[in-house]
């Protein structure tokens, strides 16, 4: 019995809303657009968040990073020759490597400033000295071919790994692996292709490289063909810079080891360097920090959304105050005919359901839609978690119950004589 | 005399205690009814008459239960209306009392046959049968191939029969006719009075406002107002 009034209350409430069903779409309008900006927004958020925590994982959450940063101008000391000389040191990797025993690995990482050239195409990609061992502690992907090996160390070969990117700029339609590559003065073969490592967002490439992606080569053959000196010529006047090593990653067994690896390196570095010309990242404390944006924006979102959903909601109701006054009449005649309040008070509560409902379907399906063209065009990841659409459908009904009961209200309480004589 | 005896014996269906409802308009109160006391026995037809401006419209809304009398007491088989509250009202509403309209009120956004199943949706109780007795009352007042018709789609006549199939589907004691033909032209309208003795013979109970003499000749009973007191009862 109550199932098939409630069902009939349903289609007569789609019946009336039909009757005007311009006026209804418009006014469906409001939570349509809240609903599906909630869940498109949603959905980029959770994408873009995702892709920033897969960045910093790509980093590795056991790892503490040590890297030179070039000094504020002013405090640069003045070393002999015009050479500026900063950042970390052979002294700093050795002294990281045995005092902290923990410490399962530490890998030195050297930057390498020089043209690459195949054939007649030159790029600037960063080009990484360092180790063997360095794939296994940043979890790179070798796509083809091989990582650098411990032998071409050991016999500072030639080699080099290019990232996915370089191969496609240099090799476009040809088998990387095999081909020589000039890097400087020097020929590199071609060993191995790895997955393009997306850069983290305080380490974007120079202005001046074209290719974000990277090449690596054994730590000994950089060290052997350029050494530590970097010139760079800016502005007619050369600059000579001497970085030792550029990174040194140490890994650690465990996470719970990171916190405390990461304060001694600095109270370590902090002892050994008169200025701060280092800095230690610390991927697990970019993690919390994603996070934290992350709730920062869900509670923007949030903001946003409510206010949307409430002018919606306010649409809604200022139709059904519209509605009841329209329907008076009918109003006087159902309660002649033996409608108690709450027959009323259901039937246009269950109008305003129907239409807040009616929104929240075309906007999920909407906010479903447009996620897929973000993706298309503006090339940004998003995820469409399940939940999203309940909420926004839980949101679309409470809506209805909470902006309609006002108008619902004002239904049932209308005097039948005077409702009778309305219109 | 021998009509009197048997009155006495007839069963009061609604009854009328000295009601007054008294309205205040800006600070003055109006009296629209002051002091009626009527019984209407079950199975009479009544027309209640009066110029306009004589209380009989506030008297409907009275026997209609859907006003209250502001003193006295108005009883419907044997219950006394104060005692009841909005719910009570509405459900002897819908199962005691079937309401035609002089401007038939039906709802336009339903068909005909929904328009008539209306009150059944606000009794308790089951309404699995009600679309079969819904059609039954349409084929009664002539309309059964116009079931899906909307209000819109009918002439005057025609609305004015579903709202009679519509009063009539709870099967009401009393029928609450307000100025039922007073929208329809004369040929319409006898067919219509028509219906009514019909109803009457079959032993409902009709009260019937007009202002036409000529309709309350069809009427067993007469119920003149004037100034919201009783001027004759006949």
């Amino acid at each position: 019995m109550f199932h098939s009034s409630f069902t009939r209350s349903i289609r007569l409430g789609i019946n009336s809303l039909l009757l005007h069903k311009l006026r209804s779409l418009l006014t469906t309008l409001g939570v349509l657009f809240g609903v599906s900006s909630v869940i498109a927004m949603l959905a980029i958020g959770e994408g873009a968040s995702e892709e920033a925590q897969e960045q910093i994982r790509q980093l590795g959450s056991q790892n503490v990073i040590l890297r030179s940063i070039k000094p504020l101008e002013d405090k640069v000391s003045s070393s002999s020759y015009g050479v500026n000389a900063y950042g970390l040191t052979w002294h700093d990797f050795e002294r990281a490597s045995e005092t902290f025993p923990w410490v399962e690995n530490s890998i030195p990482v050297k930057n390498i400033v020089q043209e690459v050239r195949f054939e007649d195409k030159v790029i600037n990609p960063r080009i990484l000295a360092t180790t063997w061992e360095y794939q296994n502690v940043t979890g790179r992907i070798v796509h083809r071919g091989r990582f650098i090996s411990q032998a071409d160390d050991d016999l500072v070969s030639n080699v080099c790994v290019i990232g996915y990117e370089v191969s496609r700029l240099l090799f476009p339609g040809l088998e990387s692996i095999g081909q020589k590559i000039k890097i400087g003065p020097e020929y590199f073969k071609v060993v191995g292709v790895i997955l393009p490592r997306v850069p983290l967002s305080d380490d974007m490439p120079k202005v001046n490289t074209s290719v974000t992606s990277e090449i690596l080569i054994p730590l000994t053959t950089g060290r052997r063909w350029f050494g530590d000196m970097t010139v760079k010529i800016r502005s007619g006047s050369r600059e000579m810079e001497q970085v030792e090593l550029n990174e040194i990653v140490l890994a650690v067994r465990s996470p719970e080891q990171v916190p405390y690896t990461a304060s001694a390196s600095r109270e370590m570095l902090a002892r050994h360097h008169q200025q701060k010309d280092y800095e230690v990242v610390v991927p697990l404390e970019l993690l919390a920090r994603a996070e934290e944006t992350k709730r920062i924006f869900n509670i923007v979102l949030g903001c946003i959304a409510s206010i949307s959903l409430l002018v919606g909601g306010i649409g809604i109701m200022n139709v059904m105050l519209a509605t009841v006054t329209e329907r008076t009449r009918e109003i006087g005649i159902r309660r002649a005919l033996g409608a108690r309040r709450h027959h009323i008070m259901l039937q246009f509560l269950v109008e305003t359901v129907v239409l807040s409902v009616g929104g929240g379907v075309l906007g999920i399906a909407l906010g479903v839609f447009v996620p897929v063209l973000v993706e298309y065009y503006a090339d940004m990841r998003t995820i469409v978690t399940l939940s999203a659409p309940l909420l926004a459908f839980g949101i679309s009904v409470s809506i209805g119950l909470v902006f309609g009961l006002y108008p619902a209200w004002q239904a049932a309480n209308l005097n039948p004589v005077d409702a009778l004589r309305h219109g | 005399m021998l009509l009197l005896e048997a009155e006495k014996f007839m069963k009061v269906i609604a009854e009328l205690r000295n009601v007054s409802r008294t309205y205040q308009m800006g600070g003055i109160a109006v009296h629209a009814l002051d002091g009626i006391s009527v019984p209407f026995g079950a199975e009479e037809y009544w027309a209640i008459m009066g110029a306009s401006g004589s209380g009989k419209s506030t008297l409907l809304n009275i026997l209609g239960c859907i006003d209250r009398p502001t003193g006295g007491s108005y009883f419907v088989d044997g219950c006394d209306t104060n005692d009841l509250d909005d719910d009570d009202l509405s459900r002897l509403r819908g199962a005691s009392i079937g309401f035609i309209f002089q401007s038939f009120n039906l709802i336009p956004q339903l068909n005909l046959l929904e328009n008539i199943m209306v009150p059944l949706f606000y009794q308790d109780g089951s309404t699995s049968d009600g679309a079969a007795r819904a059609e039954n009352l349409a084929e009664r007042v002539g309309l059964a191939d116009r079931l899906s018709h909307r209000p819109s789609e009918l002439s005057g006549g025609q609305q004015q029969r579903v709202a009679i199939a519509r009063a009539l589907i709870n099967d009401p004691k009393i029928i609450l006719a307000d100025e039922a033909t007073g929208n329809l032209d004369s040929q319409t309208a006898s067919e219509i009075l028509d219906i009514f003795s019909e109803l009457h013979s079959e032993g409902k109970t009709i009260l019937l406002v007009t202002h036409e003499e000529k309709i309350s000749h069809q009427a067993q009973r007469v119920l003149r107002l004037r100034d919201g007191k009783v001027d004759l009862i006949k």
